[in-house]
């Protein structure tokens, strides 16, 4: 017979068939509908970059025999190869101070921008040119344009500001602008879209309550906006630090803008090493993580909340 | 009921007259510094006129180049011929390489789109064993440098003996293209009313036709703004494409790429504009054709939404 | 209370009006307001109180007119330093910032020192009842704490006038009722100046010492709660507040204001509003409850009888309402203290004095809003 209910009760077990059970925890045939993509991300990402990393493990004889070092031979050549280790630094160069300009400089045109104005359609189409320009035309742009006897050359000369032309392209600064160039557009869109995401009434609130502009932007939009800044400087970050063609059209690619994805095609396709291509590769994968984490762990010290609008 | 309030001045010593009638501007809150006030906003507009300076003067400059018969000490070439671009055409097989490019790009829209929107569906509805896991599998390849899952894949496809083949350059495109439909239909499907679905069921519906009837006419637009990202996206892409394609499966950014760093300082400096120019051209053509469908904020904030974790 | 108004001893709005973008969304508001009054501004949506209340505000800038406290002018200063609390109709409150740093916000722009800004805030949160909660996050709390925690953050500052729009309107119905109750308390305790946008008529005249009852950005009447309740200054405005029985009918006989009316069916004694004159077309507007089915316990009133056909009784507790059919085919709603049978004749009768009668002026359709519109649709 039942036994008596002692305090709490406890909920009854399902006596619905296993078909319903699995349902219940998501499982049924619909799931069906994931296979392909999984098929497609295993088979074209998971293991290409697990064998990346098995690859990494089993370097070419030369290298074995220049640096030692057994099945990590690989990683002692990345590091103690200054021609490779130095590229670290110099992409670091590079795609920081990139990332960090893109993300600073959207933030006042962002604000400036964001009521409704005439024109602002057409502003806003031509900010997304860039984006699809890409960055070869770009780059062959520069070389025309920002050369030594390119217009903007020639037009400073005019002018009198220079005497001498300015070395814009084949070195760092060339790499730079195509950075800025493609990265600032997207970073304004980004940093735009979460703007207007603040709900504009909070702003309105803060006015009534006597915050000038300046306490409001501090005080109220900053923290607001944050976490979304944190997302556009990564995502813009990620995409300069991956900077290729550019870095050798219209830099210095044996020289101040050897970046690492410049070191692991020169293994990849001039030395055909395998192994140290995926080993620079990789490399270039967990910096990037390192930096992503360190600016994900400052997002979540702020505030943890939405941006606005009642809970 | 209303009393009409005397207007003549009975107010206090040192108040203005009142001026009931005068119509002012309805555009700025009182205390608001107007758009062209603020030393900000120089430096803003400034920055902003530097920026489309150098973006129309390398346009500008590169159309003019491929134009030109030569052009290197003066302003502007000296004459102008349309040479370059049929050189381009013949030497580098442009229609093949135009070819080549549109084929691999509505490849990739076509399966990403086929395999990726059903697994949008199933993220933004349901809950099941390790849906965390498959997300993040599905983040990853958008979220690394392309060289570093890249060269990996490009030495697979090479040991397999698929090394310059178009199927390996349309493969490795897949990659990035996938997650990336799947990250921006997932929010895209969550904000449809999920309702909807229960109604057309109760009304008699199958699945199926749940799915035919209901849901795909509204994911269209979704569908078409995510095949444009794509579209975008692959066409441009260069790491991937460079490096597993060859002489016959090469895409145009890569084509060029090859012209500008061929051995002995690589083509003419014109030559090379004018393809560019062609590439730039293509480009316009699609995004004109996108931009029919779909507002440019659209693109880059369906990003953000999805990147949003 | 140490919460106590600064205080000012009037508000004047003169000529105040906005129109931006080839529309007139406010047209001449004039009104003064004495210190501690509670105002309601109160109309269909569109009518422009939300504009008037943002102006005031100083969220808008005004296009005609001025706002003067005590003679001065204010309608020229920034909003930051008005020196108003404002309720937002979905509270606004910083995401970011738990209960008491939302509430202490306006305290710290006017650098007040911290130790009163602590016993300020502490004293406000006692005041609307969420001393345990001062430490969550808005994402934390109910829609009906939110909205006193808006109410607080706005009236902390001790400001000379407070602005709500719409404030309860996000609220289920319960807790709508109790928190006007608990908005009422507060003005009478604290004394406070209060302007409060609503388009709920109810809900104004419960609360309200005065109401302005706009329209298309026209000022439609402004009055107190029993002004607007028993004399309706247009047919609008009394369709507005509840008088549900519009009907047209021709004037056929006219003695100062005593009106005889004929049409659908019946010959009606009213009382007109504003003059007519016989042959007129007018409209006679009647209060549901003032409009009764005949029976022991309520003789005929006036010498007005109606005869109708029931169509519907709803249950009202203490009373039924009934839908009746006229014998020209128009509904009308009616009490009853007793449930007629449907499909039965009945006899109506109403005071005089209560069927009020005004112009009726052509109905355009193009200038309706949304919700007239599809009120009408419904009436049929």
């Amino acid at each position: 017979m039942t036994s008596p209910a002692l305090g709490r009760s406890t909920a009854t077990r399902s006596t619905a068939s296993m078909r319903h059970r699995l349902a219940e925890r998501g499982i049924d045939t619909s799931l069906l509908m994931l296979v392909p993509a999984l098929i497609f991300a295993l088979a074209l990402f998971v293991y290409p970059f697990t064998y990346g990393i098995g690859l990494t493990l089993q370097p070419s004889a030369a290298t074995q025999e220049k640096w030692g070092g057994g099945a990590f031979s690989n990683y002692v050549a990345f590091f103690k190869d200054s021609f490779v280790s130095d590229s670290v630094w110099l992409t670091m160069r590079l795609a920081l101070p990139a990332a960090l300009f893109n993300v600073l400089a959207s933030i006042p045109m962002a604000f400036k921008l964001r009521h409704r104005f005439r024109g602002k359609k057409f502003l806003t189409t031509l900010l997304v040119l860039p984006i699809t320009l890409g960055t070869v035309l770009t780059a062959q742009g520069l070389l025309i344009f920002a050369g030594r006897q390119g217009w903007l050359n020639r037009f400073l000369m005019q002018i009198g500001v220079i005497d001498q032309p300015l070395a814009l392209v084949n070195n760092y600064l060339g790499v730079m602008f195509s950075l800025v160039i493609s990265g600032f557009p997207f970073a304004f869109l980004l940093i735009s879209s979460y703007l207007s995401g603040i709900d504009p009434s909070i702003e309105a609130a803060a006015k009534t309550m006597g915050a000038d502009w300046k306490q409001r932007f501090r005080r109220i939009i900053l923290p607001l906006l944050a976490p979304g800044l944190a997302t556009t400087f990564i995502l813009t970050f990620v995409l300069a630090f991956s900077v290729f063609p550019s870095a050798r059209l219209v830099g210095d690619a044996m020289g101040s803008t050897r970046v690492m994805a410049l070191m692991a095609y020169r293994a990849f396709g001039e030395q055909i090493d395998y192994p140290m291509a995926s080993t620079i590769a990789i490399m270039m994968g967990v910096i990037e993580l390192v930096v992503i984490t360190a600016v994900l762990l400052w997002r979540s010290f702020l505030y943890k909340g939405s941006t606005g609008g009642k809970g | 009921m209303t009393a009409k309030t005397d207007t003549s001045g009975a107010h206090g010593v040192g108040s203005p007259p009142p001026t009931p009638t005068k119509k002012r501007s309805g555009a700025r809150a009182p205390g608001e510094r107007s758009l062209a006030a603020s030393p900000t906003t120089w430096f803003v507009w400034a920055g902003t006129a530097a920026f489309f300076i150098f973006l129309i003067g390398i346009l500008v400059s590169v159309v003019v180049d491929s134009l030109g018969k030569s052009w290197f000490n003066t302003w502007l070439p000296e004459s102008f011929s349309k040479d370059w671009y049929s050189n381009a055409w013949g030497q580098f097989e442009m229609t093949h390489i135009i070819g080549v490019t549109l084929i691999v790009a509505v490849v990739v829209i076509v399966i990403s789109v086929l395999v990726g929107v059903p697994a949008a569906y199933l993220l933004a509805r349901r809950n099941f064993p390790f849906k965390k896991t498959v997300t993040l599998l599905f983040l990853l390849p958008v979220l690394m440098p392309p060289i570093t899952y890249g060269i990996p894949l490009a030495t697979v496809m090479y040991n397999i003996g698929l090394g310059r083949t178009l199927t390996a350059v349309i493969l490795v495109n897949l990659v990035p293209s996938i997650p990336f439909v799947i990250m921006t239909m997932t929010p895209f499907i969550e904000q449809i009313n999920p309702t909807i679905e229960s109604a057309a069921r109760m009304s008699g519906a199958s699945m199926r036709r749940v799915f035919t009837k209901i849901l795909m006419p509204l994911l269209i637009p979704g569908i078409l703004a995510a095949s444009i990202l794509v579209l975008v996206r692959t066409v441009g892409m260069f790491d991937l494409t460079f490096l597993v394609s060859g002489p016959q499966s090469d895409t145009l950014v890569v084509a060029i790429y090859r012209a500008m760093t061929a051995a002995g300082g690589g083509e003419a400096r014109q030559l090379i504009s004018s393809m560019a120019v062609i590439y730039t051209l293509t480009m316009m053509v699609i995004l004109i054709v996108a931009l029919r469908f779909v507002s440019p904020t659209q693109l880059v904030a369906r990003v953000k939404e999805s990147r949003e974790d | 209370m140490a919460i106590a108004a600064s205080k000012f001893e009037s508000l004047e709005l003169q000529g105040v009006g906005r129109s931006f973008g080839g529309i007139d969304a406010l047209v001449d508001l004039n009104l003064t307001v004495r210190a501690g009054e509670f105002i309601a501004l109160l109309g269909p949506s569109g009518c422009g109180k939300s504009t008037a209340l943002n102006c005031l505000a100083g969220l808008l800038p005004l296009t005609h007119g001025q706002i003067l406290i005590d003679g001065k002018r204010v309608d020229t200063v920034a909003a930051e330093n008005r020196g108003f609390g404002m309720v937002f109709q979905n509270y606004a409150l910083f995401p970011h910032l738990t209960v008491e740093k939302n509430i202490a916000f306006g305290l710290q722009m006017r650098n007040v020192p911290k130790p009163e800004v602590k016993s300020r805030v502490a004293e406000a949160i006692a005041l609307v009842k969420l001393e345990e909660h001062a430490k969550k996050l808005p994402g934390q709390l109910s829609g009906g704490q939110q909205q006193r925690v808006a109410i607080a953050r706005a009236v902390v500052m001790e400001p000379r006038l407070v602005l709500m729009d719409e404030p309860l309107s996000n609220l289920d119905a319960k807790l709508r009722l109790e928190m006007r109750t608990e908005i009422r308390r507060l003005h009478q305790s604290l004394g406070l100046t209060t302007l409060y946008v609503t388009h709920d008529q109810e809900e104004a005249l419960s609360m309200a010492d005065r109401l302005v009852v706009l329209r298309e950005g026209r000022v439609q009447q402004i009055g107190t709660p029993e002004d607007l309740h028993n004399n309706p200054a247009n047919w609008r405005v009394a369709d507005f507040m509840g008088y549900r029985n519009l009907l047209d009918l021709d004037v056929t006989a006219v003695k100062g204001s005593a009106v005889t009316l004929q049409g659908e069916g019946f010959t009606l004694r009213g009382t007109a509003v504003l003059p007519v004159t016989v042959g007129d077309k007018a409209r006679a507007a009647i209060r549901p409850e003032d409009l009764v089915v005949v029976s022991p316990a309520e003789p005929v009133r006036g010498g007005n009888t109606m005869a109708a056909t029931v169509s519907v009784v709803e249950y009202h507790g203490r009373e039924f309402a009934v839908g009746v059919t006229s014998p020209s085919g128009r509904g009308l709603h009616v009490h009853s203290d007793h449930a007629p049978a449907i499909g039965s004749t009945v006899e109506l009768t109403a005071d005089p004095g209560r069927v009020l009668v005004y112009q009726a002026d052509a109905i355009d359709v193009e200038k309706l809003s949304v919700e007239e519109r599809e009120l009408a649709e419904v009436r049929g």
